[in-house]
């Protein structure tokens, strides 16, 4: 077990504590989504056909568009730690500006994947919707509130980085103390790996 | 800064509110715990009470089955969400765990400030239900689906409410595992920590684990009931039996984020007034991981009537005996440490006694219901309230009444009263006894529970119990009303009144602002007498 530094009370800097924080905060947003999982599982498992016929009207080539986006946005990220490791400030500025370039650019996607859909008449709730099949009534239901949630996720992941990006600016977070830059990466790839798996399961499932 | 004033004395701001609701300093957090917990405790009691004073006799006595039904949902969600959750983790570990292991403060001392802050906004959008739209929430605390998206009364609020809540409850459960990992004194290993910390630890794995699933659950239905997402209405394809499974998955392990702190508790205090060492101190430390471990996989024991398989049903019914064990093994110890002791029989041993007995009962008739033979008989009736009332109450109720007074002169630094003290806990066990051991018999004999209204044979019962329920209020009132008069006007506490040997009775008390001088260097185990 490494000694703790405590030098002052207002001054207290844990790099493995923090990021040890940040990893258990990261299991719970894990099993926020695992509840979802579940549910996915139990309907899809009961509604086989019906949401293979729903995810058949899912726009492939937008979807595969967002995961090659957010997969390179965890790479940039990734590499703007690496940057400020090396007290590369303007590299590390440059790669937090394509990530959170990247990260609009993806909920831009998903607002005209989602416009198209509820231009159809295909939203929750909707009249049109009521009478599909239950099992795609419960696709599509799952579908918005799954991708939802994750978009909620990738803004608050946008505003994470902008204030880690702020606190470079002001040399808050530095080539010694960059844990926040560094738990915000984390964080980042947590969204991007729960992309991951609502890609397939909402768009390659057919 | 002078070392020699306790944390009482420092202060940031001129007015004196900020000095608390600002503060960062863990043992002001961990009373500002104490006093909401408190303030809402008053009001789910005086919920009980009026519960107990409408079964007082059949028929409408003082209130309408419509308000009965609210009163229920509320004295339960307060309880449950408000009390008995953050309870003696948010309480006694903010102000005892970093002390007890050494350190000057929690990891993460303003995100628990923050945890706070969440459970006041939790608790006060959960309060907004009760006056908003068409009435209070009548579907119980479990907001059972369909009833939940399905009745007119205003249901958002509170399970929002229980859904920010929750987020607290997560916070605190890791700030408390980060703290535990990074932040013991020098020379503390694993298996040198006192075992309060060692509940606190296991408690905390299950909140980081387990409140998501419930997170999520209660989102599902703030979704259905906004947006018509059907996840658990039969006409949009949902199930309302995988709602069950979803939010026991959290809801069980829940139990253990309440009864491990009070195991943990009852760890303490039983060596302290035994003059020696816990017996089997790793056993006991086993245990507390296997039952936040099997924890998990009981759920289904809720379930039994709701349409299950059979394999699941006996899986469950297995898993649920398997928790006996362990629970078994730290009762055993307890009684094995007092075992040729030298026994200083002082009020928080009462409450420890207190708690041996009535956690007993509870957790034998807790098999009772484990059982799916004799489940499937008491099921939703009063039996299964008076169970989860004694394991509760009587268990998690009596550890923190027995934390209060085992700590009472650390955190304020005077002595409670012991003649009045005593008093108060002999008028609480009689009234605890009079008002829950009837409804055994009640539901044995199929009074249902949640109901404002029984028939004619199960009069008698229900007047001991609703006389047993004043006779508790009256017990509480005294405990209370002694804890505060001392806080005020008792004797001067020294720095360790009952001769412990953790780490909290070597510190000033109350402690000072940055509880040691010098950070203690740890080489004995915590009960080395």
């Amino acid at each position: 077990m490494e000694k703790v530094t405590t030098t002052h009370e207002h001054d207290h800097y844990d790099h493995e504590g923090s990021k040890l924080g940040m990893w258990l905060f990261i299991f719970t947003e894990l099993l926020l989504f695992g509840g979802l999982f579940i549910t996915y599982a139990v309907y899809k498992y009961l509604n086989p056909e019906a949401f293979h016929m729903a995810a058949e009207e899912l726009n492939v080539g937008v979807g595969a568009i967002n995961t090659v986006i957010l997969l390179i946005s965890s790479a940039t990220i990734a590499m703007s730690i690496t940057a400020l490791q090396q007290n590369n400030i303007r590299l590390t500025k440059v790669m937090l500006e394509i990530t959170m370039m990247l990260a609009i650019t993806f909920l831009i996607n998903k607002y005209f994947e989602w416009g198209a859909k509820i231009s159809h008449g295909i939203y929750p709730g909707s009249d049109h919707l009521m009478e599909m099949s239950r099992g795609e009534i419960l696709f599509y239901g799952l579908y918005f509130f799954m991708t939802g949630l994750h978009a909620l996720h990738i803004i608050v992941g946008v505003a994470f980085i902008a204030v880690v990006y702020s606190k470079i600016l002001k040399r808050k977070v530095n080539a010694e103390r960059y844990v926040l830059l560094e738990n915000s990466g984390l964080y980042w790839h947590l969204v991007d790996i729960v992309w991951i798996f609502l890609f397939p399961l909402f768009y390659l499932i057919t | 800064m002078n070392q020699e004033v306790s944390f009482y004395e420092v202060k940031k701001y001129k007015t004196g509110i900020l000095n608390w609701i600002l503060s960062t300093d863990h043992k002001r957090i961990g009373l500002l715990y104490l006093y909401s917990i408190l303030a809402f405790f008053i009001v789910g009691v005086c919920l009980g009470l009026a519960m107990k004073l409408e079964l007082i006799a059949p028929g409408k006595t003082i209130m309408e089955a419509q308000t009965y039904n609210a009163v229920f949902t509320f004295h339960g969600i307060i309880m449950i969400f408000l009390i008995i959750i953050p309870g003696l983790p948010a309480v006694f570990g903010n102000f005892l765990l970093p002390i007890m292991i050494g350190a000057k403060d929690v990891a993460f001392p303003k995100l628990n400030l923050l945890s706070w802050w969440i459970y006041v906004l939790g608790a006060v959008v959960a309060l907004m239900s009760q006056f908003m739209g068409d009435g209070p929430p009548d579907t119980g605390w479990t907001f059972y689906a369909p009833y939940s998206f399905k009745t007119s009364t205003t249901m958002l609020p509170a399970i929002i409410g229980a859904f920010i809540l929750g987020f607290s409850s997560i916070l605190t459960g890791l700030n408390f595992i980060v703290t535990i990992h990074r932040m013991r004194a020098p020379g503390m290993t694993w298996l040198k920590m006192p075992l309060f910390p060692w509940s606190l630890y296991a408690t905390g794995w299950i909140q980081l684990l387990s409140t998501p699933i419930v997170g999520i659950t209660l989102l599902m239905v703030v979704a259905e009931r906004t947006m018509n997402i059907g996840f658990f209405d039969p006409a949009l394809g949902g199930d309302p039996v995988l709602y069950q499974h979803l939010f026991w998955i959290y809801s069980h392990p829940a139990v253990y984020i309440m009864i491990l702190p009070a195991m943990g508790t009852i760890s303490e205090i039983i060596p302290t007034f035994s003059q020696k060492t816990i017996f089997g101190y790793k056993a006991v430390v086993a245990s507390t991981l296997l039952i936040a471990f099997v924890g998990y996989f009981v759920w289904g024991h809720h379930m039994y009537t709701a349409g299950m398989s059979d394999t699941a049903v006996w899986l469950f019914s297995l898993m649920t005996f398997l928790v006996a064990i362990p629970s078994a093994v730290k009762v055993f110890n307890w009684i094995a440490t007092m075992y040729k002791g030298s026994i200083n029989l002082k009020v928080p041993l009462y409450w420890a006694l207190g708690f041996l007995f009535l956690f007993m009962v509870g957790g034998l008739t807790g098999l009772v219901l484990g059982a799916v033979a004799t489940d499937v008989q008491v099921h939703d009736t009063a039996f299964v309230v008076a169970h989860f009332h004694f394991v509760m109450f009587g268990g998690v109720g009596t550890a923190f009444f027995g934390a209060m007074h085992y700590w009472f002169p650390k955190m304020y630094g005077k002595m409670y009263d012991e003649s009045w003290a005593k008093v108060g806990f002999y008028t609480f066990i009689v009234g605890f006894l009079l008002l829950y051991m009837p409804m055994f018999w009640l539901g044995m004999y199929g009074m249902p529970r949640r109901y404002y209204d029984y028939l004619e044979q199960f009069h008698g019962g229900n007047i001991i119990s609703s006389f047993g329920a004043l006779v508790l209020v009256a017990g509480l009132a005294i405990i209370i009303i002694n804890l505060v008069t001392s806080a005020r006007k008792g004797k001067k506490a020294e720095k360790d009144p009952w001769h412990g040997k953790t780490l909290e009775w070597q510190v000033d008390s109350p402690p000072t602002l940055e509880n040691f001088d010098t950070i203690p260097v740890v080489e004995k185990g915590p009960y080395e007498y």
